[in-house]
């Protein structure tokens, strides 16, 4: 929901770096072939093995690749400036916060000896 | 427009942002932030009265034990509405998005906010979401509380998921001015206007535009997340599916904690500008208040499971929850500190917007240190779900930044508008609001300590004289902002020119004319002092 109508209104201080064509595709490709290897390891996991630990931790680890792919080459982050990618960085941290409180939580629940 | 004379500072030319352009097509397609603040003033100063009126009839409804004008379903729908129509209407937008989009600007001597159409948008989006949120009391109702706590919020006949939605809305308003804010202020300051001369309302509305950007989009998918249970049956945080309804809380809190920030930073910074201007002086630890800012902000996320001490949350989380929650009161108190010590042999002036401040610092002290009674778990735990909390977050939500509004409002009334209002009246507002105010909310922290829970219907007759009281009190508040309402408009209509400092106060807004022209400033200001350097 990017909303890019701001044509003129600052001219930022490094140039624009432009990536050429021939990566998106690249990128674009592999994408897809990501996409098609998820499908292929719940095929896996579900169908050939009837379920497996590893069905959720390798479907993360492919969705994290195609996102950092979109991050750094759609979106731009691999040619940006070290600042940019900090405060990026920083939203992953606090989901990161999120995660962890939230867990602490769960994974500490005592319920029958609780005074609370 | 009444070209009477007035002080010869600078030759005005009477074109300004307010009749260079004329016709109502021309506010509403207006790019100009100043317009866009007064936009979004007239539309939360309409909410603001919506969300009173629900105020005053939960009031009048607890004036005595027993029924008295609504059913119970009825009082659970007036509560809920008062809540989030105060919160994400009011509070939130409140002073960022008027004070906010009309001075930051201003204030550090640039022509407008660094993405203008986006700015109009976000005044869009606002509305569409506050639309959708009207419509559900003609379509359903929500009666759940302005924190949708599941599993209630699931099973609930009413319009909850429309009422999301709208929030949700809102929120996507709220995330696009951060956003704006934070590329103004890295981008467009004037040339000298380092980061350390900027006024310290721009750090603390930078500080809560950071909050806006970091937070908000998890209040958006915890809200999609539960219509998508209420809608689908996603089980996320109903357990028969799943789920975890203690996850909600968690979610909730996560972005409604940091919220309270957004709701209390801005205000910090109001008062920061007030303190300096009326008490003509340098203000004490700049850089200190301006990290503050900062610091409240970052730990503001670290604390959230202060809310669920009793929700079924584990010890240990308690435990670690509590102890973080402490740390906010150090660079709050570190704020408290520097602003009492700006007074300090300040040549102090009680205008009405100074009032207003001091107010702030005397009931926010109060809503602070209640706060850190809440914080401690060994008291929580009694005072949970009581009215002990209810008045904590009032002494906070309007004791802290509705205080500041009024008292921002009043300061900077002449330069929005050009025109000088009722000096007299305006600290009677102060007087009736201020009273009012306490002889609403100090009965409930009795009443919590007694045990009276909150959210209810009714009550038992030992409690009666408290709550009469404090019913009594809200109609003086009401009476305050009535009032001030009327100096406002007798303002608009019939006040004095103002001149274009009256306050003589040395942040970049004052140089310019009031109202000032549509592009800010007549040349483009070269700063070369810090924003408070009185003699
Ligand atoms: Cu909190």
């Amino acid at each position: 929901m990017a909303a890019n109508n701001h044509s003129e209104h600052q001219s930022a201080g490094h140039g624009h770096h432009i990536i050429p064509a021939e990566i998106y595709k690249k990128v674009a490709l592999a994408l897809f072939v990501l996409t098609l290897l998820t499908v292929g390891f719940h095929y896996l996991f579900h169908s050939v093995m009837h379920g497996s630990v590893l069905a959720a931790p390798v479907a993360f680890l492919i969705a994290a690749v195609k996102a950092s792919l979109v991050l750094m080459f759609f979106m731009g982050l691999k040619y940006d400036s070290v600042d940019n990618r900090i405060i990026f960085a920083l939203g992953f941290f606090f989901l990161f916060v999120l995660i962890f409180f939230s867990a602490l939580d769960i994974w500490t629940r005592v319920a029958v000896t609780s005074t609370l | 427009m009444s070209a009477s004379t007035h002080t010869a500072s600078h030759t005005s030319g009477e074109v300004n942002y307010i009749n260079e352009f004329k016709g109502l097509k021309s506010w509403f397609t207006s790019l100009d932030h100043k317009r866009i603040g007064l936009l979004y003033m007239i539309s939360v100063l309409f909410f603001f009265l919506v969300g009173g009126l629900f105020a005053l009839l939960i009031r009048l409804e607890l004036f005595k034990p027993g029924a008295q004008y609504l059913t119970p379903d009825q009082y659970n729908q007036v509560m809920t509405y008062h809540g989030a129509i105060m919160v994400f209407m009011v509070i939130v937008p409140g002073i960022p998005a008027i004070l906010g989009n009309f001075f930051l600007p201003l204030q550090i001597g640039a022509k407008d906010v660094a993405f203008p159409r986006l700015n109009l948008t976000s005044w869009y989006v606002f509305m569409l979401g506050a639309i959708i949120a009207i419509c559900t009391l003609f379509l359903g109702k929500i009666d759940t509380g302005w924190t949708f706590y599941t599993p209630y919020s699931i099973k609930t006949g009413t319009a909850a998921t429309m009422m999301v939605v709208a929030a949700f809305v809102m929120g996507m308003s709220s995330i696009l001015t951060g956003l704006n804010f934070i590329v103004t202020v890295h981008k467009l300051r004037a040339p000298g206007m380092t980061m350390f001369r900027i006024p310290l309302f721009i750090w603390a509305i930078y500080s809560t535009a950071v909050l806006q950007i970091l937070a908000t989009p998890v209040l958006g998918i915890t809200l999609l997340l539960l219509a998508m249970e209420r809608t689908f049956g996603v089980g996320i945080f109903d357990p028969n599916l799943g789920g975890d309804p203690v996850l909600f809380q968690h979610f909730f809190w996560f972005y409604s904690h940091p919220a309270v920030y957004i709701m209390i930073l801005p205000a910090m910074g109001v008062v920061s500008e007030l303190i300096a201007a009326f008490s003509r002086k340098t203000i004490f630890g700049y850089t200190a208040i301006a990290f503050s800012s900062i610091g409240i902000a970052a730990v503001s996320f670290f604390v959230w499971g202060h809310h669920m001490f009793v929700s079924g949350q584990s010890e240990v989380a308690g435990i670690v929850f509590s102890f973080l929650t402490m740390l906010v009161g150090v660079p709050t108190a570190i704020k408290m500190f520097n602003w009492l010590s700006t007074l300090y042999r300040g040549n102090i002036s009680f205008e009405s917007p100074m009032l207003f401040a001091l107010g702030f610092l005397f009931l926010f002290a109060i809503g602070g240190v209640t706060g850190i009674m809440l914080a401690t778990i060994a008291t929580d735990v009694h005072f949970h779900d009581t009215y002990f909390v209810v008045a904590h977050f009032h002494y906070v939500m309007v004791g802290g930044t509705l205080m500041a509004l009024m008292g921002g409002l009043y300061y900077w009334f002449p330069k929005m508008f050009g025109k000088m209002y009722n000096e007299t009246l305006a600290r009677l507002t102060f007087v009736l609001i201020f009273i009012g105010f306490n002889v609403t909310f100090f009965p409930q922290f009795i009443l919590g300590a007694m045990g009276m829970p909150r959210r209810y219907f009714d009550y038992i007759p030992a409690y009666q004289s408290l709550n009469s009281i404090s019913t009594i009190g809200s109609w003086l508040i009401g009476c305050g902002f009535l009032l001030s309402l009327y100096v406002i408009v007798t303002a608009l209509r019939s006040g004095e020119k103002a001149s274009d400092n009256p306050w003589g106060a040395k942040t970049l807004e004052w140089q310019t004319s009031s109202p000032p022209p549509h592009t800010n400033f007549h040349v483009e200001p070269v700063v070369t002092a810090g924003p408070y350097e009185y003699k």
